[in-house]
């Protein structure tokens, strides 16, 4: 027996590659429904041609999360050029591989794995720009911990940490490289204007989809959070 | 021409298009979601005083965009953009030819920019000729994501796409727009990525690339094209809308394109008939950085807003401009692109 609550909260757990949100904070869970264990969702996309790859990967991640719970999970996505294979891909736990060339492909995993580097850069970004707010020497942000971070910006220095665990990323550092190496010297200044431009993007991107999403399905989303 | 508070502005719109998306000449369900989808990008990015019914969006007439764009909307010049799409349109969405012979009842009004695939291969290289003096293009406008057959779309660094840039060179089509589309294929690529821009920009450094929408959604890896490659410019179609709904983050984008690729690397473009140019111009020549970003960002100054409505496409399609009208002090300030490397967070 799964609650709504708990399917819900799974939900949560998965997020757009690249808007780096959870998809029901997004408004992309169009319905869900609980009979007993078994759960089914239905998600819907900003647009007829959003990028195939994004939403296979969200549809196979909901699959997952859904079926972590115990639950028989179906997960359809409506609405979308490809929707058909991408359902019929899912539905029979194939992997990309099978359904257009491969979840394991080593071309998917690094997307992934781009998407969530650029994440982690704009993470980064206003978790520096939190600790200048909050008092900080901007000459300290080349050395300040994670952990001293945390206690002048505990928000954002946990939203670094997270996505530090999904890349594998040891670091004491608050700041780093997407090798997890200290930006020293020279490199901070450069580095933090580039992560700008990468936060804008993110941000940016997030909120075209919303308004698109509203305009495509007629709604009014709560606020983001 | 827009004229305010004393400024006079001369207006080459980049981008426009005449296109017919109506049920009557779509072939399948792709060309229904594609109209669908300019449409909710028209309906969620205009001002409510500027949304059409679907019915006008589709088809709109000669005269609709005659007066939309030079009799209320203070373009001087409108480049056509070429966009084929055959696979889904029954005449296509709108080709050179179709844009040609209306360019050609408003003598003066239009550049007509052509466009090729490489898939096309040696008889498109030939087509490419014969459109060339036909139309005597000075520029081409470029959709890798058009589908063709099995084939989901195309890259610029292709060899064949190496061959029609060859041929640009020689016939002195020195423009090549272009548009980064969603739907590429294999679908575990990335199909925004404008890397292949770069590679191309590299090998033909005496042709422009004008990257429609700003390399939308990939704002972050096309400024840092632009400050690899002098050739890359930016089109500021899909982007300048924002300036009505979310100006804060128009102001964000317009402020991170100016501090990467400078005031002589972007061009207006209306995108018609998704946006109209009469409210882009006005709000855009009203608007400034909001003051508590003024310190990240700096201002918007009549010069760098007359280079980007115009005077940078003017230059790029040797587009005579009236004297007065021109920007004779240089800029204050260089981009950044044309500096030594700077070390990129996510090169």
């Amino acid at each position: 027996m799964t609650s709504r609550d708990a399917a819900w909260s799974a939900l949560g757990q998965v997020r757009d590659p690249e808007l780096d949100r959870p998809i029901t904070d997004l408004g992309f869970v169009a319905t869900l429904t609980v009979e007993g264990s078994a759960v089914r969702a239905e998600l819907r996309l900003p647009t007829y041609f959003c990028a195939p790859n994004f939403a296979w990967l969200m549809v196979a991640d909901a699959r997952d999360a859904l079926a972590a719970l115990g639950a028989r999970a179906e997960v359809v996505l409506l609405d979308h050029f490809a929707s058909e294979e991408i359902n019929a891909g899912v539905a029979a736990l194939d992997d990309f591989a099978t359904s257009f060339g491969g979840r394991d492909d080593p071309d998917l995993a690094a997307l992934r794995a781009t998407f969530e580097r650029k994440a982690h850069v704009a993470a980064q970004e206003r978790l520096a720009r939190a600790l200048v707010g909050a008092g900080l020497d901007p000459d300290r942000l080349r050395t300040v911990t994670l952990g001293d971070a945390a206690r002048l910006a505990p928000d954002e220095a946990a939203a670094v940490a997270r996505r530090r665990a999904r890349l594998g990323l040891a670091t004491g550092y608050a700041l780093c490289d997407d090798a997890g190496r200290q930006l020293d010297g020279e490199r901070l200044p450069v580095w933090l204007r580039f992560a700008r431009t990468v936060r804008v993007s993110i941000d940016g991107n997030a909120a075209f989809c919303r308004g698109l999403l509203e305009t495509r399905y007629d709604l009014a989303l709560p606020p983001p959070r | 021409m827009y004229t305010k508070d004393g400024q006079s502005y001369f207006i080459v719109d980049g981008h426009t298009h005449f296109w017919d998306g109506s049920p009557a000449n779509q072939i399948n369900r792709y060309g229904e979601g594609f109209i669908k989808c300019f449409y909710d990008y028209h309906a969620n990015l205009s001002p409510a005083e500027y949304k059409w019914p679907m019915e006008h969006f589709e088809r709109y007439s000669e005269e609709d965009m005659i007066h939309d764009l030079f009799e209320i909307g203070y373009d001087d010049i409108a480049i056509l953009q070429s966009t084929y799409l055959t696979d889904w349109y029954v005449n296509g969405f709108n080709t050179t030819a179709q844009n040609g012979e209306m360019a050609e009842r408003h003598p003066g009004r239009f550049i007509v920019n052509g466009r090729w695939d490489p898939r096309d291969g040696e008889n498109g290289l030939a087509e490419l000729e014969r459109l060339n003096e036909r139309w005597h293009l000075a520029g081409v406008k470029l959709y890798t994501a058009e589908w063709r057959g099995d084939s989901k779309g195309w890259k610029l660094s292709d060899p064949w796409a190496y061959r029609y840039l060859e041929k640009c060179e020689e016939l002195g089509i020195r423009n090549i727009h272009v548009h980064k589309g969603p739907t590429v294929y294999p679908m575990n690529r990335d199909a925004f990525d404008v890397a292949d821009v770069d590679d191309a920009a590299t090998a033909f450094p005496g042709l422009r690339f004008i990257v429609e929408h700003v390399g939308l959604p990939r704002l972050e890896d096309f400024c840092w094209i632009g400050t690899q490659e002098p050739n890359v410019y930016g089109g500021l179609a899909v982007a300048m809308p924002f300036i009505h709904s979310r100006p804060r983050y128009f102001a964000q984008v317009i402020g991170e394109l100016l501090y990467w690729l400078g005031e002589d690397r972007l061009l207006f473009g209306s995108d018609y008939a998704i946006w109209q140019p009469k409210w882009l111009i006005e709000k855009f020549v009203d608007f400034q950085i909001p003051e508590d970003m003024q310190g990240e960002y700096g201002v918007l100054t009549p010069d760098i807003k007359k280079k980007i409505l115009g005077l940078n496409a003017a230059r790029l399609y040797d587009v005579k401009v009236p004297g007065e009208l021109q920007v004779h002090e240089p800029a204050e300030s260089g981009p950044i692109g044309s500096s030594p490397e700077p070390t990129a967070a996510t090169a």
